[in-house]
């Protein structure tokens, strides 16, 4: 069993992990971190750059918590893709970042995060950015 | 002053609103398709071509040059970035620009380049306003029988300088020729390969040709390709050089002018072998050969110096004797035989409009292209954001769509769809498209001059090297289809010498 973390470099994506790191400590469970981007494009900026990588492994070991990094690119779905990985890992919980999107918005472009809530199926913590105007 | 006038003129006519609009649009198309790996110099100019029907030749043609100069600056952008290599004639700013921009110097290198760029393209310019005249006048006196001599040698240059396999690029070439001899003769009026096809019998148009080989194959070709995986964005910080680093790349930034600015006269010669020679010389001439590959800022704004100055100076053999040097110059061609305007000796004394106006209208582009590279880097790295998904199926809308408006006809549509798979094929396989593009242009010009002086010799082949400039021509002709042989049996009797690894460089066109 392992809790397995979303993250992006942005302060949604901070929170997730470190709400992570917290729940794999108090759980005694492995730590899995996925930054997933889209095939396709060269430069995507929810690709975190190594060093930001670099930074929440050691994090998390600093934790004492035993986690990996994964890169996966996806195809067509994120939502879907990033289920199929929690599944693979037999995750225990996801940890998502939550950042607020208004309706027009997620009408239009839609909300992975929206989605990953609704079709996961399996507990799902969702963390807002600190700070975050809501 | 007689000399100085047309060239004052000429930037009469680059500051007309139209002229500097359109030079604007080229230099910004130029560096956004630069920066995008994949699509080049000409399959843009080739998939735009249509956009230049109803525009003066000579904005046309400033608007082509704007987009073929300007890639050189955008091509440098992803090399440094991401070490992946906009353009072809960018491939050697990887090793060292790359580095930089890990040693957090990328501002640093962008700068280097884009200052290189400039100078190197500027400096190419006084050096055409200078020599082009004179190779015109010159070339005045050349009459069918060293037209023939010269297009001959133009193709077989082109063919054998060509990166890649030499006999692959001679196919290509050969069928370039026999493409151009579809249609009605000139001399007799007999139809040739049309196969009962009335649209045929006019000839296959240099546009589909064009449109089908380097736009749409170049667009199939790149969809094919697995995507690597997308890289988090860079910042770029202080692109301005300091004063160490500007004159540690003084040195190389001068040699690369005048290196770029010759090699770039040279019939397929060009920017990319500009740059691989310019990186070369950089290696040998340094104190610290080591430095390179490390991040020596040499190795930066040498090449990049280089390509600028030979994409400028390309142009030289194209306006002044109506032989394209490469294959951007060959769609270039293209686009003034559309326009009604035959490149040639003439073109100075007859259209001295368009030659100053093209030719002084890069002074322009280069100056907003240095405004557009340096500040602005960060919106052009944006649009790697497309993906390639977005990009493809666009793209072959415009060019399918621009195919049709040309004659309104759907012939036309299909030629550039057949072409396509052609070129996509072509490439596939390792056969340059760009010798075969070459060939077509120059096929009517070859068969044309060929035949009118066989005419005049009473149909005595010998009679070419009756002529001194025609037999010069056709002795250099030989040489080049001669040497690599001769070179290949001494290399061979001396086999134990090592042989000089050259780095193998894709030309994305």
């Amino acid at each position: 069993m392992s809790i397995i973390v979303g993250f992006v470099p942005t302060p949604a994506g901070e929170a997730a992990l470190t709400a992570g790191i917290a729940e794999a400590k108090l759980r005694n469970e492995d730590l899995v971190i996925v930054n997933s981007a889209r095939e396709g494009a060269l430069v995507d900026k929810s690709v975190a750059p190594d060093n930001v990588l670099a930074q929440a492994a050691s994090r998390a070991a600093e934790a004492g918590v035993t986690a990996r990094v994964i890169q996966p690119p996806y195809l067509h779905d994120l939502a879907d893709e990033f289920l199929d990985v929690a599944r693979e890992a037999d995750a225990s919980l996801i940890v998502i970042g939550l950042r607020h999107r208004t309706q027009v918005g997620k009408f239009i472009l839609g909300s992975h995060a929206q989605r990953i809530l609704m079709q996961a199926d399996r507990p799902v913590l969702a963390v807002k950015a600190d700070g975050a105007g809501f | 002053m007689d000399f100085l006038n047309p060239v004052i003129n000429g930037f009469a006519v680059v500051l007309e609103p139209t002229n500097l609009l359109y030079c604007l649009i080229g230099v910004v198309i130029g560096m956004l398709i630069g920066v995008l790996p994949g699509l080049g110099p000409a399959a843009t100019i080739a998939i735009l071509l249509p956009l230049t029907y109803n525009v003066e030749p000579v904005t046309a043609i400033i608007m082509l040059a704007g987009i073929f100069y300007g890639a050189q600056y955008g091509g440098t952008i992803t090399s440094v970035l991401l070490r992946l290599p906009g353009e072809a004639s960018s491939v050697v700013t990887v090793f060292d620009g790359y580095q930089m921009a890990k040693q957090g110097r990328a501002g640093t290198a962008l700068g280097l380049a884009s200052i290189g760029s400039f100078i190197g393209g500027t400096a190419s310019i006084v050096g055409l306003t200078f020599l082009a005249p004179l190779v015109a006048s010159f070339a005045l006196d050349f009459g069918p029988p060293e037209y023939t001599a010269l297009a001959m040698l133009g193709i077989l240059l082109v063919a054998t300088i060509s990166s890649g396999s030499k006999a692959k690029a001679l196919i290509a070439a050969a069928l370039g020729l026999l493409l151009a001899t579809v249609g009605r003769d000139i001399f007799t009026g007999e139809s040739r390969f049309t196969f009962g096809s009335l649209p045929l019998a006019d000839g296959i148009d240099f546009v589909p040709i064009a449109m089908g080989i380097f736009g749409l194959g170049e667009i199939l070709y790149n969809l094919e390709e697995r995507h690597r995986a997308a890289k988090a964005p860079s910042k770029v910080t202080n692109v301005w050089p300091s004063r160490r680093d500007l004159k540690q790349a003084s040195g190389a930034i001068g040699r690369g002018s005048v290196l770029g600015f010759f090699l770039g006269i040279l019939p397929g010669g060009g920017a990319t072998i500009a740059s691989v020679a310019s990186y070369a010389m950089e290696k040998k001439r340094a104190k610290q050969p080591e430095r390179f590959g490390k991040g020596a800022p040499e190795g930066v704004a040498g090449p990049e110096t280089a390509n600028n100055a030979a994409a400028t100076s390309s142009f030289i053999p194209l306006l002044t004797l109506g032989i394209p040097a490469n294959a951007t110059m060959a769609l270039m061609f293209g686009a003034l035989l559309i326009q009604g305007v035959t490149p040639g000796p003439q073109l100075v004394e007859q259209n001295p409009e368009l030659f100053w106006g093209v030719v002084n209208s890069m002074y322009i582009g280069n100056i907003l292209l240095l405004i557009m590279s340096l500040p602005l880097v960060g919106i052009f790295v944006k649009i790697l954001r497309v993906r390639a998904a977005i990009l493809a199926p666009v793209t072959a809308l415009i060019t399918l769509l621009g195919a049709y408006t040309i004659n309104n006809s759907m012939f036309d549509v299909t030629l550039v769809v057949v072409f396509g798979i052609v070129g996509y094929l072509m490439k596939k396989f390792g056969f340059e498209p760009g010798p075969l593009v070459l060939a077509f242009v120059l096929g009517e010009l070859l068969e044309s001059s060929m035949r009118r002086s066989l005419l005049v010799f009473g149909g005595d082949p010998l009679g070419f090297f009756g002529r001194p400039i025609s037999a010069t021509l056709l002795l250099v002709f030989v040489l080049v289809a001669v040497l690599p042989i001769i070179r290949g049996a001494i290399s061979k009797r001396k086999s134990t010498a090592p042989t000089a690894v050259t780095p193998e460089i894709k030309e994305k066109v």
